[in-house]
């Protein structure tokens, strides 16, 4: 067994997908254990591996993490991505916290029938474009500094560019009004 | 203008930031008044904690907004997520540790979001600690810390529960007409 953490969920996205992100960019290696069967997960709940019996599932210095948020908040804190102080993470819990309402609804794109995907798509452009995006465009253009938080990359910067790219796949031209994104 | 970075409430202002999110402003109250833990590892356990009754109370959150029909199906929904998902869990951690609090033998927020919670399920139905002896203990020793119990007391700022009339104004203000359905 190495000391790396060891993620278990479905092959895929999904909400560990955060996770992957957040521990590539403080340089983590870890491992990956993939759900497939339906008797692989009755056997985790059967050990009592997840406290709430569902995943993910993150263990990492000791602890059987879940709860995304949990996860992503310790990865966070314990690699120096969480800003200096309680007002920078304060002000990263909120950006993280709003990029998550807006990855939510890629999240569950795959899973809608087809003839909701459309619906889905506009109302992803339109959050993107005018709720969410805009923030971060104004918080890069006033304080003019590479990094959304502090002038550190924090776990902010690692959560904007991964939606950025999710929405992309999903509309290509979404920056197009954006300058400060586009140069992430 | 742009008080709301989201175009959304709750908003928070406090030390000089205004402040969106439930979940960052929930934890920078924690973590100011000393009730996130004393390290990483137990800020780790309260966020967990805090998640599940999280999603727990999720369950109530649109209650008000359902259908007399849909009521039914979601109260039977929160009863059975409650006891059989989320209460054994803390059942547990205090039954396995012998502690008066769910984390490092002091109080925190995981605390307060249980109590909240236990509370709200409660009101659904008010013998579901039945098979929880620890959690009615827990209950009871929450309630009479004494900044707790002066919340619980008539006159706070606590709020009831939903009506119609909340239903209406949120509806009304946030344009909120569609229909929202059990999950």
């Amino acid at each position: 067994m190495s000391g790396k953490p060891r993620l278990t969920y479905f092959n895929g996205r999904g909400r560990m997908e955060p996770v992957r992100w957040l521990l590539a960019a403080a340089g983590v290696e870890f491992e990956e254990k993939f759900l497939e069967t339906r008797e692989q997960y009755e056997k985790l709940m059967k050990d009592g591996e997840l406290m709430f019996q569902q995943v993910p599932l993150v263990e990492i210095d000791g602890m059987k993490l879940v709860q995304t948020r949990a996860i992503l908040s310790y990865i966070a804190g314990r690699y120096n991505l969480y800003g200096k102080d309680l007002k920078e993470r304060a002000l990263i819990d909120m950006y993280v916290e709003g990029i998550t309402d807006l990855m939510q609804m890629i999240l569950t794109f795959p899973f809608l029938p087809p003839e909701a995907k459309e619906k889905n798509l506009e109302s992803i452009k339109e959050k993107a474009t005018n709720r969410y995006f805009p923030v971060f465009e104004k918080a890069l253009k006033q304080h003019g500094q590479d990094f959304l938080v502090g002038n550190k990359f924090s776990w902010a910067d690692v959560q904007l560019i991964e939606a950025i790219l999710a929405v992309e796949e999903k509309i290509p031209a979404v920056l197009s009004a954006f300058p400060q994104l586009q140069v992430i | 203008g742009g008080s709301l970075l989201f175009q959304q409430v709750p908003m928070v202002e406090i030390d000089g930031m205004k402040m969106v999110q439930t979940r960052a402003i929930l934890s920078y109250i924690a973590a100011k008044y000393n009730l996130y833990g004393k390290d990483l590892k137990e800020r780790a356990l309260i966020d967990m904690y805090v998640g599940g009754t999280e999603d727990l109370m999720g369950f109530i959150l649109f209650f008000p907004f359902l259908s007399a029909e849909d009521k039914e199906k979601q109260r039977a929904t929160i009863i059975q997520k409650a006891t059989s998902r989320y209460f054994p869990v803390y059942e547990k951690v205090l039954k396995d540790h012998g502690q008066s609090f769910l984390v490092g033998n002091k109080f925190s927020w995981a605390d307060v979001h249980l109590l909240e919670a236990i509370l709200m399920v409660e009101e659904k139905k008010s013998d579901v600690l039945s098979g929880f002896p620890q959690l009615q203990a827990f209950k009871a020793r929450i309630s009479s810390i004494p900044t707790i119990k002066k919340f619980l007391e008539p006159g706070s700022q606590r709020k009831p529960v939903p009506d119609d009339k909340y239903v209406e104004t949120v509806r009304r203000v946030l344009r909120m007409y569609f229909d929202i359905k059990a999950n």
